[in-house]
């Protein structure tokens, strides 16, 4: 009872800091941005553990924090195996091949009114659909190892990414493909130097949307097939043994991973379109 | 009119090319078949056909290019067949019948729904608290963007088992997985279109003598639709990924995501492609649905489309 008692009091404390923080003088500094949302997350992380306590809330419902912690330190190399498997074989794999394949046929119908009229729309249409649904058949001919996941991610990531470069292709007005046209620049000079520095913003919109695309294609295909190691695995076979500490550790990783990536691609997007307006005045 | 005639165009090469992948991908199987049958193929032993190049086969078999578009168990099912098998199965299987597509279909479009309704309505109230609190826009809303750069549908089987260890089973805890995945998407945009009246307008209503309700039905909720559409639409579409991937740790007892599952298991391919063609009709009826809800309730409002 104590401890229900205490995770009200850390709510009420937590809150109360976080609204003293927020309606204060110093609401704009960047420290307090960020410091209240880390707050916020401590005061749920504190809350869970003691809630845990204080219900005697079995192990097989909800683990403690502290014991994921404990479970995550301990299994390291289990996770870090999982994670090689998952992540940078699997998810990385497919997103590379994925995206460079969706940017090099975005080109061929870019160059092509007839093309951009048709694939536009079919894949506008496609990249609305439950595309891991094909993780089975993918999962049957590619084999149970990570190639299979980096087919479904190679499929997932592909039409969100061709819509969007295609979009960004067609960016550039009309004066400054003139100019370009006065500077009687070839077809691929005024490609590099202006049309794809214009669509970058929406390339990287694609980039920054795949990537989560790519983790989720990664785990769900796993839990179709696949060999003693990996995320979607181990979620799947320690869902089995109640093992739900494990489960947590590897979702951990996984937000952990989701986030890395992303900020990756961010942190990129912000050095290659460092003259765009949204990234001005940030530095 | 030409937008239409190059999606046709398009479509139509497509499924040329799949009719064409077809041979490749089943002729090993056709060829086993054909030898066992007694014909004479190239090159006749079994060991040679498994090491020899699909397209190689191809070339020197080419009088069962027409049987590998019609193979029972193909590797790859051809157009038609896909076609069939989802005809056999929605329309002439009784609706009740465990095989029909439909009875699979009302299964993950009732957990989509819930789930869908679930998420949403959390969604917006998050996002209305989250527009007129501070405290609440500097703590949660962070979190919520950062959640969609997380994987978080590899919470689904956790969060079935768990469910299903307290005693709730069947419809709600799919729900669940579903909401969660359509919460965050909605949140965010819900957010964004609360926030999109400019300072022009807020300070048009303060010299009105609007209340903060006021405000808010009056000009924050109207100019938010636009955006609330867009994010439903993606949330809609995660809601049925999230149904799907809910169905598959259950073991495999119905819906789309035990089709799947099911298929996979016993190498039913055409089941397969049939199941993953109905879930994208219902994806895109869904999300077409809503475009119109848009449409009609836009129009209303006078925005001109």
């Amino acid at each position: 009872m104590i401890y229900v008692v205490l995770a009200l009091v850390v709510w009420g404390i937590g809150w109360w800091g976080n609204a003293k923080l927020a309606n204060g003088p110093h609401a704009d500094r960047q420290l307090v941005q960020l410091g209240i949302p880390v707050i916020f997350g401590l005061t749920i992380l504190i809350m869970w553990e003691l809630l845990v306590h204080g219900l005697s809330v079995s192990l097989v419902i909800l683990p403690p924090p502290s014991q994921i912690a404990v479970r995550f330190a301990s299994s390291l190399s289990i996770l870090w195996a999982d994670f090689t498997q998952t992540i940078l074989k699997g998810a990385l794999g497919g997103y590379i091949i994925g995206c460079l394949a969706a940017i090099l046929v975005a080109v061929l119908i870019d160059r092509s009114d007839f093309l951009r009229r048709g694939l536009l729309p079919v894949g506008n249409f496609v990249a609305a659909l439950p595309i891991v649904g094909t993780a089975p058949i993918l999962v049957m001919w590619f084999g149970f190892d990570w190639h299979s996941k980096a087919a479904v991610v190679v499929v997932m990531v592909f039409f969100p990414m061709l819509v969007n470069t295609v979009a960004g292709l067609r960016e550039t007005d009309a004066m400054q493909r003139d100019l370009m046209q006065t500077y009687a620049a070839s077809y691929w000079q005024s490609f590099f130097k202006l049309r794809l520095p214009a669509a970058l913003p929406f390339i990287f919109n694609g980039l920054k949307i795949s990537t989560t695309l790519a983790l989720i294609g990664a785990i769900v295909a796993e839990f179709f097939g696949s060999p003693t190691v990996g995320m979607g695995f181990r979620i799947s076979t320690s869902v089995g043994q109640l093992a739900l500490d494990m489960v947590w550790a590897e979702i951990v990783v996984a937000a952990l991973a989701g986030s890395l990536f992303y900020g990756l691609m961010a942190a990129l997007e912000r050095a290659l379109t460092f003259w765009h307006p949204s990234q001005r005045g940030r530095s | 009119m030409k937008t239409v005639m190059s999606v046709l165009a398009v479509l139509a090469v497509i499924v040329a090319f799949w009719y064409a992948a077809c041979v490749p991908m089943n002729i090993k199987g056709v060829l086993d078949a054909a030898e066992r049958a007694g014909e004479h193929v190239t090159p006749a032993a079994a060991r040679d056909r498994r090491d020899a190049g699909a397209l190689g086969l191809v070339a020197g078999n080419t009088f069962v290019i027409a049987r590998s578009w019609s193979v029972d168990r193909p590797r790859l099912p051809a157009p038609h067949q896909v076609a069939m098998e989802l005809w056999e199965t929605t329309v002439e299987k009784k609706i009740t019948s465990k095989r029909s597509l439909i009875y699979h279909g009302k299964i993950t479009l009732s957990s989509t729904l819930l789930g869908f309704a679930i998420g949403t309505g959390l969604g917006v109230l998050l996002a209305v608290g989250i527009v007129h609190s501070k405290v609440m826009d500097m703590s949660v809303m962070p979190w919520a963007i950062v959640s969609q750069t997380i994987p978080i549908i590899a919470l689904a089987p956790m969060i079935i088992v768990v469910l299903y260890s307290v005693g709730v089973q069947g419809l709600l805890p799919k729900a669940i997985i579903a909401a969660y995945l359509s919460f965050f998407p909605v949140v965010v945009g819900m957010v964004k279109g609360l926030r999109s009246p400019d300072h022009m307008q807020l300070d048009l209503l303060k010299t009105y003598g609007a209340n903060t309700a006021q405000g808010f039905w009056k000009l924050r909720l109207p100019s938010s639709m636009p955006y609330l559409f867009a994010s439903l639409k993606i949330g809609i579409a995660a809601s049925l990924v999230g149904a799907i991937v809910g169905e598959l740790p259950t073991g495999a007892v119905a819906g789309f995501g035990a089709r799947l599952l099911a298929g996979s298991y016993y190498g039913q391919t055409v089941q397969i492609w049939s199941a993953l063609f109905a879930a994208a009709i219902l994806a895109a009826s869904l999300v077409a649905i809503l475009g119109l809800v848009e449409r009609l309730i836009l129009a209303r409002m006078g925005v001109k489309s």
